[in-house]
């Protein structure tokens, strides 16, 4: 396979943006990317788009000919990828395998998802079309009901308390306030969500133990990546920064059919498949973007990424080692916490993040002397999983 | 004279609102306290600059609660009340009523300023403890001029739809009972008593208000132009 670098990112501001419509989210995420790749006249051969549900949130498919059009990109390759949650990471895989393979040179992938033009309740109820539909649609099962219930679960058997998931919350929120593309922009306190004695009203249950501040935001919002091959890249002068590893995996589509509906194995199958196509450990890592959408997923996914042993995450949270100056800093962008969750254009944000923090690009977030990257793209209730190792070459 | 008095609505006596203090997701103090009508110019000024915003009704709410506090303010409004909310003076939100009779209460408007903190649910909640506790009224009714709105009142507190229509604009009146008050109250209604000296110095001190510049960002969510 040949190497794969990414040339150019962009994205723009997740929160509400009632102004834009899905078309223009991406054309703008996507224009921003080639302008960072400086990719000039240069052709793009195809464009992928990573999106999970602009039929039922916007009434509009086939968004990534609309994208070509809208950037007059002709006669580009387009075709939308839809993976759940996970849609951005599967799109740049599949960018990442058309440039490995010499199929193509240059591929735009772009991430985006409208889901503000829905009212909430609405908004979750497609995102639970994910679910199964016989065996837990039917019965109101939603991704916070199962979060919920793996919240549970995840503190009965490792120790996990509230306390914890708020830190997560905190930590996540003040790393929002150093990023200006997050949706939320709000340093929150334990006191104002978790030990004050009206805490519960400021901070409302949604699903035992997951409560408001547990969640991610419902978001618009739109990132892209320029892949090119190596050649490309140094034609461009692009600083190198390499997908050096990719890892894909599933699990059952129920969480009843699993034997330990704690056991993430998506995630642990695919995190060692990416570490293994890089050549690197967990140690290796110097700054990781995990899909918290919601808190309790950040410690769970730390774990099973094997970053800390079954347990350990939390452990790591209350010593600082994740935060930013930390050991491991997990989410400096946020998270989906804090950057907000416009689901098919997270995996894209996540990797992103990854390239500006490599570049030594993220401001006042950024961990320093970042070489090593990892992201991961939780598809489903992890029945989907992908992960990235990203590297900066010296 | 004679004539003012017949254009001025006759006023009921009025339990006062005693102020509290309810401590946000922030950790941030707000304090909530009813003002009297020498204080409406300055907050008629912190309106203002929502009449330009369409986004989620502002501008609808802004300009009817505009011209209730007007009216309250040269007594064209009967039995009206206005509760703000501040945190270390600045005002990050405004609400108001009125008793349409001793037994029932009109909700009126609630603006937050300050959003995503749920200021805007815990000055409604401050509100109907108002009607409710304080006032000792049976029901409110209370209507909607944004899905916001809606979702806050409606769905969160249950409320029972009524017949006819309510005072603003003729829509439809939901209620909130006495039952279903204080069925609500423990989930819904936050705040602590007596507030803290300090705290109620700096709040009574000066209302603070935002520059317009301000208000519209806090409200648009625009506070990333420059990468916009």
């Amino acid at each position: 396979m040949r190497p794969v670098v990414i040339s150019g990112v962009g994205m723009i501001p997740f929160g509400r943006r009632d102004e834009d419509s899905l078309v223009d989210m991406l054309a703008a995420a996507g224009l921003r990317a080639m302008d960072d790749a400086k990719l000039g006249d240069r052709s793009i051969d195809a464009v992928y788009v990573g999106n999970m549900a602009s039929g039922l949130f916007n009434h509009q498919v086939s968004v990534a000919s609309a994208l070509v059009d809208r950037l007059n990109l002709f006669p580009a390759a387009a075709e939308r990828i839809e993976n759940g949650p996970a849609s951005g990471g599967s799109a740049i895989k599949n960018g990442f395998l058309a440039i490995a393979s010499g199929y193509y040179d240059v591929v735009l992938v772009v991430g985006g998802e409208k889901m503000r033009e829905v009212i909430g309740p609405k908004a979750t109820d497609v995102v639970a079309c994910m679910t199964h539909p016989e065996t837990e649609y039917i019965y109101g099962v939603t991704l916070p009901a199962m979060a919920g219930m793996f919240a549970r679960l995840y503190m009965d058997q490792y120790g996990v308390t509230r306390k914890h998931l708020a830190q997560v919350a905190i930590k996540n929120q003040e790393n929002g306030l150093l990023n200006p593309y997050a949706h939320i922009q709000m340093k929150i306190t334990m006191e104002g969500i978790l030990t004050h004695p009206q805490a519960h009203i400021n901070s409302p249950i949604v699903a035992d133990p997951i409560h408001l501040y547990d969640c991610c935001p419902v978001s618009d919002g739109a990132a892209a990546v320029l892949l090119t091959s190596e050649e490309i890249a140094k034609e461009l002068e692009a600083p190198l920064v390499r997908i050096a590893g990719v890892g894909q995996a599933t699990d059952t589509h129920t969480l009843q059919e699993r034997s330990d509906p704690t056991d993430l194995k998506a995630v642990t199958i695919s995190s060692q498949k990416a570490f293994e196509m890089a050549g690197l450990e967990p140690k290796d890592i110097d700054v990781a973007e995990l899909h918290d959408a919601f808190t309790i997923l950040e410690i769970a996914e730390s774990e099973h990424a094997g970053f800390f042993p079954k347990g350990g995450g939390a452990k790591a949270l209350e010593k600082g080692e994740t935060r930013i100056g930390g050991k491991l800093p997990i989410n400096p962008s946020g998270g989906l916490k804090a950057r907000g969750h416009p689901v098919g254009a997270t995996g894209v944000a996540q990797v992103v993040e990854l390239v500006w923090q490599l570049r030594g690009e993220a401001g006042e977030r950024q961990v320093k002397g970042a070489k090593n990257g990892f992201s991961l793209n939780f598809g489903g209730f992890g029945n989907n999983v992908l992960a990235f190792v990203v590297r900066r070459e010296s | 004279m004679e004539l003012e008095a017949y254009l001025r609505p006759p006023e009921s006596p009025m339990a006062p609102y005693p102020a509290k203090v309810v401590t946000l997701a922030t950790g941030s103090k707000m304090v909530v306290r009813q003002v009297d009508r020498s204080d409406v110019p300055i907050l008629l000024e912190a309106i203002r600059p929502t009449l330009k915003i369409e986004r989620d009704f502002y501008d609808i709410v802004g300009v009817r609660l505009y011209a209730e506090l007007l009216g309250w303010y040269r007594y064209r409004v009967k039995d009206e009340f206005c509760l703000i909310g501040q945190i270390d003076g600045l005002l990050v939100g405004i609400v108001n009523s009125r008793m349409y009779s001793l037994e029932l209460g009109i909700s009126l408007h609630t603006l937050a300023i300050e959003r995503g903190l749920r200021i805007g649910a815990h000055l409604f909640a401050s509100k109907m403890e108002h009607h409710i506790e304080y006032l000792e009224q049976e029901e409110v009714l209370i209507t909607a001029e944004s899905p916001i709105g809606f979702r806050r009142w409606m769905i969160e507190y249950a409320l029972e739809k009524r017949e006819g229509q309510h005072e603003l604009g003729g829509a439809t009146p939901f209620a909130l009972t006495r039952d279903l008050y204080f069925r609500n109250k423990d989930r819904l209604v936050a705040g602590e008593r007596p507030v803290p000296l300090e705290l109620m110095e700096i709040a009574e001190r000066e209302i603070i208000i935002a520059s317009e510049d301000d208000i519209m960002e806090k409200i648009m969510g625009a506070k990333r132009r420059e990468i916009l």
